[in-house]
């Protein structure tokens, strides 16, 4: 059978050729599967109105769902918040918040993982105090936190860094722990230095595991960052003198009675979350490209 | 050399087509394919790797449709126009190349699984069954011991227990044996041909061991390389009972090395059609 | 030919508990004889003495504002302490119990939803198609900026922290449960299918059980985010439990407590996921086994 034969076959059978980048939008939009998604989402919102405003309709208001601020109203609630540059403050603190403290622990983390990867001795002894401390929400810090550092800003960024700690350390000591024994023993018998070693074979093997618990790690430091903007402005830090934030936020509209701004407030750290976590992925993608899926 | 009275499981596969998606367009994969297997045989199936033979046995298990062409089986439409993909069905089981037994259950419980789930039978009914099937097989000792607790040739025969419990017409096997050492391999072989002997199914069977190839089969399907077609069929006028002895005979060496050579061909061809598309 | 009458094949689990006992103590002498515990011992005892020589040994500037080693743990073990929260005193107690009470349940009822929504999910594509798009959106949004929602929804004080605290375990356990059917090796299914079973069989019999190792690592971690959710909302909102343990000693100025609270939130917590991990071993008998023998 000749290369010729086949690949005449090869075309004769091939479905004319569909340009793949070409963003097909009436296919996207037609596409089956998407349209369930959009009609799940009509049901929830059509839902959320009817119950939201069932104290207009109906004798009492549903419970639960009535109490809910309506959709209606978050929409005119978000148009507001969209033109007042306190709102696009609030993204920056917390956005400066998140980066400090994730940076720190990345920064921190890894290094330390590698260590503990790398002799039995240091993991026999640092990880047990590692370990029994993990089950100690980062929130649970908050209080020891705010004694020991100078400003609010540090025992916040100290708290985030505690939270994206331990996913990173944990993921990269896996990763680091998970090298074929084969991979550096080869190495070695082709006469690696223990540096080489190193750069060239721990490190790439633990990229991928490190990029996973960088975005487990980003979605904590979220947790963490709401939570202290929301405790320090409502409760521990006294009269708030935080610099803002999306959770604080959140925080003055319940305080406040502005019930829609929540939930604006809300689907606003959840956007940021999700393109931090995105932007995290494409990070470890382009960090490891080997590990890319084979088309088709 | 005739398979003993089976009138069931006669294959009839008629010029099929099969094209997959590929990462740079099309890949034709079977190529007008056609075979006739009689009931009951043991149909060995070698040739070159990736040309395609698996393909064939999934079309034949259902797990994927054809572009065109048609499969019989008993004179029954298995696929064919109209009717693009079959149906998987315990008339034509699988046996996987790494093995499929469900790690969760008993050796025994993976065995009755089939009748079972089938509502053929009671629990009980097939557990005593399976155990029966078991003990036949001399595997009496694994009954109750989980799959990954057992050793990997006593898996491979409970699997094809597990695969024969349901009585099928058709038995497809892919390179079932192929990650055991050529010790237990021996063993398997007869386990293969004395299960084979007391509940007659055809076997379709896929292999990269000639040797296997040969002393198994009652033919021997050499593959072209990819696309793949039969390029030449061989007939193993051996005649029962098959035993290790089996390996000395001359007549069992020319069989190999006939096999042997026309199987290099089209390896050489599929390595340098490999070679010139890079 | 085996000797004896046939026995009926027994389930998986009391076997395995009965076995399990003699096996354990062997595990536990090499365990002794081995480096590890010791190295552990020297952990700690480096991890106490820093903490002692920089709080109470040195003072050092930051550091002598904490709680040190020596208060922190007579006040723990002394039967009259000064702040109200020791060993002795039963409302110690009565706050571990009400915090276990409240993961329990959230646990408990995140479980029996997200097991059921997560293995649909990874079996039915119809209803992944549905629900996913749903559920993703919602699942960027950090538990804790549902307080103020769960405030206004939810009447009293200790429904808004189950909610919470239910809500963030039921996202973990419904995406393991997922992933946990989406990683069964396609094999499996195919064989059920030959083997003549339907749909329901196969859900019973295949991706159940094939999942059940990835559940269980999901309820693990379901435990912990669970743990992590009904602190922070403790401290927000609420009387009792740990989470306002904490919170209130830290306003009142009470610091030992705060450590106090921390470290028996490490305790409670390591010992609710060593309950899941116990409980997944029973159930999973099979796997314990086969990765004993692979030498795991």
């Amino acid at each position: 059978m000749s290369i010729d034969a086949t690949t005449r076959l090869a075309t004769e059978i091939a479905p004319p050729a569909t340009a793949h980048r070409r963003f097909d939008v009436r296919r996207i939009v037609l596409d089956p599967r998407r349209r369930r998604g959009a009609v799940s989402w009509l049901v929830v919102l059509l839902i959320w109105q009817l119950g939201a405003s069932s104290g207009g309709w109906l004798a009492e208001p549903l419970p639960w769902i009535g109490r809910l601020p309506a959709p209606r109203d978050v929409l005119a609630a978000a148009l507001e918040l969209g033109v007042d540059p306190g709102y696009w403050h609030s993204w920056l603190a917390s956005g400066g918040r998140v980066l400090l403290g994730f940076a720190a622990a990345v920064l921190c983390g890894v290094p330390f993982s590698l260590l503990l990867a790398g002799s039995a001795r240091v993991r026999g002894v640092a990880y047990p105090v590692f370990e029994l401390l993990r089950p100690v929400p980062p929130l649970a810090w908050v209080p020891a936190a705010i004694i020991f550092w100078p400003t609010q800003e540090l025992s916040i960024a100290f708290v985030i860094f505690l939270g994206a700690f331990y996913p990173i350390v944990l993921n990269v000591l896996g990763g680091a722990r998970s090298v074929d024994a084969r991979f550096l023993e080869t190495a070695r018998s082709l006469g690696a230095s223990r540096w080489s070693v190193f750069r060239r074979l721990l490190l790439p093997a633990v990229l991928p595991a490190m990029a996973v618990g960088m975005e487990v790690g980003i979605g904590i430091t979220w947790e963490v960052v709401v939570a202290a903007e929301m405790i320090s402005g409502g409760g521990a830090g006294g009269a708030s003198a935080s610099g803002g934030g999306l959770g604080f936020l959140i925080w003055s509209s319940y305080v406040g009675g502005s019930y829609p701004q929540i939930i604006v407030g809300m689907i606003s750290i959840g956007v940021a979350g999700y393109a931090s976590s995105a932007l995290l992925r494409w990070v470890g993608a382009r960090l490891t490209p080997w590990r890319r899926e084979p088309a088709a | 050399m005739t398979a003993p009275d089976a009138a069931r499981g006669a294959i009839r596969i008629h010029d099929l087509v099969k094209v997959y998606p590929g990462r740079d367009g099309q890949v034709l994969a079977v190529d007008h394919c056609s075979l006739d297997i009689a009931a009951g045989e043991i149909c060995a199936v070698v040739g070159p790797s990736g040309c395609g033979k698996t393909t064939l046995l999934a079309a034949l298990a259902g797990f994927h449709g054809i572009d065109s062409g048609s499969i019989h089986v008993d004179g029954h439409l298995l696929c064919g126009p109209g009717k693009p993909r079959a149906e998987v069905g315990p008339d034509r089981v699988v046996v996987f190349q790494n093995g499929a037994l469900f790690p969760w259950k008993t050796n025994l419980e993976n065995v009755a699984f089939g009748p079972i789930v089938q509502g053929k039978m009671s629990r009980r009914e097939a557990l005593d069954k399976a155990a029966a099937l078991l003990d036949e097989a001399g595997l009496g000792d694994a009954l109750h011991a989980f799959p990954g607790e057992t050793s990997s040739g006593a898996r491979r025969r409970v699997e094809i227990a597990r695969a024969l419990m349901t009585d099928p017409t058709i038995l497809l096997l892919d390179e079932p044996f192929r990650a055991l050492d050529a010790l237990t391999k021996s063993v398997m072989h007869e386990a293969l041909l004395e299960a084979h002997a007391r509940r007659p199914a055809t076997l379709f069977f896929i292999t990269h061991d000639l040797n296997e190839a040969v002393f198994l089969g009652h033919r021997v399907v050499i593959m072209t390389a990819r696309p793949c077609r039969p390029k030449h069929i061989l007939e193993v006028d051996i005649p029962p009972p098959r035993t290790q002895a089996l390996v000395t005979e001359p007549r069992y060496r020319a069989l190999v090395q006939e096999v042997a050579a026309l199987v290099h061909e089209e390896a050489r061809r599929a390595f340098e059609a490999n070679d010139r598309e890079h | 030919m085996p000797d004896g009458p046939r026995q009926q094949p027994t389930p998986a689990w009391p076997r395995s508990l009965a076995d399990a006992a003699p096996e354990w103590l062997w595990h536990a002498a090499a365990w002794l004889r081995s480096p590890a515990p010791y190295r552990m011992l020297i952990g700690y005892a480096l991890a106490l003495g820093a903490w002692y020589t920089c709080v109470d040994g040195l003072a050092l500037p930051r550091f002598e504002d904490l709680p040190g080693v020596v208060d922190v743990f007579r006040e723990w073990t002394s039967a009259a302490p000064s702040f109200g929260l020791s060993l002795h005193t039963p409302v110690y107690y009565e706050h571990i119990l009400t915090s276990l009470r409240r993961v329990g349940l959230a646990f408990a009822l995140a479980t029996a939803l997200g097991v059921p929504v997560g293995l649909l999910l990874g079996a039915s594509p119809r209803f992944r198609d549905y629900v996913f798009p749903v559920l993703e959106v919602l699942r960027p949004i950090p538990i804790l900026a549902w307080v103020p929602l769960a405030i206004i929804i939810f009447d009293g004080a200790e429904s808004p922290v189950v909610f919470l605290t239910f809500l963030a375990s039921f996202f973990a356990t419904a995406l393991n449960a997922q992933l946990g059917v989406r990683s069964i090796d396609p094999d499996f299914l195919l064989a059920a299918r030959c083997l003549g079973a339907g749909k329901l069989a196969i859900f019973w019999h295949v991706i159940l059980p094939g999942a059940l190792p990835s559940i269980f690592t999901g309820l693990e971690l379901s435990v912990g985010v669970a743990w992590f959710s009904l602190v922070a909302a403790e401290m927000v909102s609420g009387q009792f439990g740990l989470g306002y343990v904490i919170n209130t000693s830290f306003t009142m100025v009470q610091y030992p407590t705060i450590v106090i609270g921390m470290l028996t939130l490490g305790i409670v917590g390591h010992a609710t996921s060593a309950a899941v991990r116990l409980l997944g071993r029973s159930f999973m008998g099979w796997r314990a086994r086969a990765l004993r023998l692979e030498g795991a």
